[in-house]
């Protein structure tokens, strides 16, 4: 992918057509497969995820605590998610990111109710199309909630970035890989908390603040449409 | 109808004092749902709070079937549904104090495979589930079949005011006993009824939010009854 001249046109739309603030159409879906005990796809644009929790179930000695679940957590991208073969062995940025997405999520997970078991959530990315983390923190929150796993909140993730000077909200592959900066954030509105937050490039301190406004109207949106997404999902239940 | 239903996702506000307390925390002052489930609001204020999903968590004093899946020096290690393996100890099982009263080879009484009904003697954060077979009607499993269910589909399965257990107590003419981990113990004449039981018993779980399910199992065992010929 070469660098576009231009990320934003003279009537102000993006590469893809869509305003500075605007999201990529977002798809959610619970309960994908059977045999987890949770489970989610979660689409952004292109960018696809899916997520599957088990547990919590008893835990190796090694990892159990004896206070509260232990939380393991693999993000992991599929061979076929990249325009090349990724190497399926884990990166470091894999083993990274699944260390910092296990951070934004053990906030909302209420672990003390199940001490010396442990939760474990995969995180597949089947697409990447950029803001893979975020949209993987989004697939975790809905697939922890329906797996039945006592969660204070529910989380959303959404990257925002610079590029020719402009604030861009839900970042693709090329804005990301040649913006001037990419702030992904991960946040429980509900608890009025910020569970992730990342800051790669130089943004300004007036624009950091407008950023994080922007995102967090973002991920308000967001969350509603989990909520959504999973009461339809049990819609007969409640109409019963 | 007397009552509505919403489901509730994790985060959202709930009022009301009688709900477990699992189900809901305090966050400034207000009480909120931690697990996506189903709240019914009774014309007479009752509410009632139903969790859609989720693990069975020990209690002390329940009645449970767990199943036997390696012992120890001194005890049986069993699966009962739960995070937390159980733990059942050779002198309860015997029910004597003196190990001098205890067979050579215990373990030859109950094997890996066996299910055992049994209380829940002692539960806390830091030991795991101690059962009990001293008590009435409790011990090892000799006749029938074990079905196991996800814990939440344990109401769907006894129903309202028990209508959808009676219902298969009659047709089926088998005696069911349900316990709150998600295992069904079914006793029959015969296995032919036996496999009927089991399979409308899984057709409960698989199907549990679909109304008007008792019928549509009623007539499911009546069918399945006529081309068994029992």
């Amino acid at each position: 992918m070469a660098r576009p001249q231009r990320f934003i046109d003279d009537e102000g739309k993006r590469l893809d057509g869509r305003k500075p603030d605007e999201i990529r159409p977002v798809k959610m879906q619970v309960g994908v497969l059977s045999n987890a005990d949770g489970s989610a796809l979660v689409e952004y644009g292109l960018t696809k995820v899916l997520a599957a929790v088990y547990g919590p179930k008893e835990s190796q000695k090694s990892i159990s605590l004896p206070d509260r679940a232990s939380l393991r957590v693999r993000y992991h991208m599929a061979p076929f998610s990249t325009e090349e073969r990724k190497n399926p062995a884990p990166s470091r940025r894999e083993v990274e990111l699944s260390k910092v997405l296990r951070e934004s999520l053990e906030p909302i997970v209420i672990t003390d109710y199940f001490p010396r078991t442990s939760i474990d959530i995969f995180i597949e990315v089947l697409q990447s199309d950029g803001g893979t983390r975020t949209v993987g923190a989004t697939a975790a929150s809905l697939a922890l909630a329906d797996a039945g796993i006592p969660m204070k909140a529910l989380v959303a993730g959404v990257a925002i970035g610079k590029v020719d000077n402009v604030l861009i909200v839900d970042l693709n592959e090329v804005e990301d890989m040649y913006g001037d900066a990419d702030m992904p954030i991960v946040a429980a509105p509900d608890l009025g908390q910020i569970t992730l937050y990342q800051l790669n490039g130089v943004l300004s301190k007036e624009e950091f603040h407008n950023a994080i406004d922007m995102a967090m109207k973002v991920i308000n949106k967001l969350v509603d449409i989990e909520k959504e997404t999973l009461r339809n999902s049990y819609k007969e239940a409640g109409e019963e | 109808m007397s009552t509505t239903r919403r489901v509730l996702v994790p985060g959202e506000k709930i009022e009301g004092v009688n709900i477990s307390d699992f189900y809901v925390y305090d966050y400034k002052n207000e009480k909120r749902v931690s697990i996506i489930g189903v709240i019914d609001l009774k014309q007479e204020g009752q509410i009632s709070y139903s969790p859609l999903n989720g693990v069975y968590l020990p209690k002390e004093g329940d009645i449970i079937i767990g199943l036997v899946t390696s012992h120890g020096v001194a005890n049986w290690f069993l699966d009962i549904n739960s995070p937390y393996q159980a733990i059942l100890s050779v002198q309860d099982f015997f029910g004597s104090k003196q190990s001098n009263q205890l067979p050579e080879d215990p373990f030859k009484y109950l094997q890996i495979g066996e299910y055992v009904k049994a209380k829940i003697a002692a539960f806390d954060r830091i030991r795991n589930p101690l059962l009990t077979v001293q008590d009435k009607g409790l011990g090892k499993i000799v006749e029938g079949i074990v079905v196991s269910v996800h814990p939440t589909r344990i109401p769907r399965i006894i129903g309202k005011k028990g209508s959808m257990i009676e219902m298969l107590k009659s047709t089926t003419s088998c005696e069911f006993f349900v316990a709150v981990n998600g295992m069904i113990h079914i006793k029959c004449q015969n296995e032919q009824l036996e496999n009927i039981a089991s399979n409308a018993v899984k057709m409960i779980e698989l199907q549990s939010h679909i109304t008007g399910l008792t019928e549509k199992v009623k007539k499911f065992i009546e069918e399945e009854r006529k081309v068994r010929g029992v």
